[in-house]
């Protein structure tokens, strides 16, 4: 049965997308965290997606292949009477770029609907599929 | 005499399984959308269909000597596969035009039923000939 194995294909980029989702909530939630006692600001993650055969040649699914942290570096604000700044006065913040957030969790969205309603459709081509001849 | 009533049958399920494979290949380049390096597939239906029906191909070549090589895969059962190639490069060498993955499902669903009703048709037709009321 081809048409079932589209459930574990798109079922796959479901789950991946969603854990970019994921990645981009807890990336947004600590936006604005600042450096703990040890000096270290929360880096901004990121899921790297790939292919993955699933049995045949025409079905690849999609699974995320390791979550890296950016390298970049954090936002530094001065602030000398903030309890966690530094000996000139700054303080380090996570390296979050929000903008780029918002934008990643959009496109995570819009792809996470695509496959919900590929396998909608699938689904209501296997039903009929089903009541073949009837 | 009842393999000519089920011979127009026989062409429409292999359609309906190429269309099936199909809609299985387009599902992947659609989860697939996000993937870097990942390239988008395809296949020509209607040489696929051809291909299983028994005819040649259109991309191969006539095998005339016992050292040529067949080009493609031999099983007609396994269409063709092709590549598509992006009118807008990505960054990340992704070649999946979302937009026109989606044009060619919905398209593709549509073929299915298509075929899918034209199965259920000659069914009953064929039926209401069996019990000749």
């Amino acid at each position: 049965m081809s048409m079932l194995s589209i459930f574990n294909i798109s079922g796959s980029a479901v789950s991946a997308q969603s854990q970019r989702l994921n990645v981009v909530a807890s990336n947004l939630a600590n936006a604005d965290a600042v450096a703990g006692p040890d000096g270290q600001s929360y880096k901004a993650r990121h899921v790297l997606f790939q292919t993955v055969a699933m049995g045949s040649d025409a079905s690849r699914g999609v699974k995320v292949q390791n979550i890296v942290e950016s390298d970049a570096p954090g936002r530094r604000v001065h602030a000398p009477h903030h309890p966690s700044a530094d000996t000139d006065g700054y303080v380090t913040h996570s390296n979050v770029n929000p903008v780029e957030e918002m934008v990643n969790m959009i496109s995570a969205s819009r792809s996470y609907q695509n496959n919900v309603e590929v396998m909608n459709t699938a689904k209501t081509l296997l039903l009929k599929t089903l009541q073949m001849g009837q | 005499m009842l393999e000519r009533m089920t011979a127009r049958l026989d062409s429409h399920g292999s359609a309906l399984v190429l269309r099936a494979q199909r809609q299985q290949l387009i599902a992947s380049n659609i989860a697939n959308a996000d993937t870097p390096g990942y390239v988008a597939r395809d296949f020509d239906f209607a040489a696929a269909l051809k291909k299983v029906n028994g005819g040649p191909a259109s991309s191969s070549m006539s095998l005339t000597s016992q050292g040529h090589m067949r080009t493609g895969n031999a099983d007609p059962r396994r269409p063709d596969q092709v590549y598509a190639l992006n009118a807008q490069p990505a960054m990340d060498s992704n070649t999946v035009d979302l937009d026109r993955e989606r044009a060619s499902f919905v398209d593709n669903a549509v073929q299915y039923e298509t075929t899918l009703r034209f199965i259920n048709g000659h069914v009953k037709t064929m039926l209401s000939a069996i019990t000749g009321q």
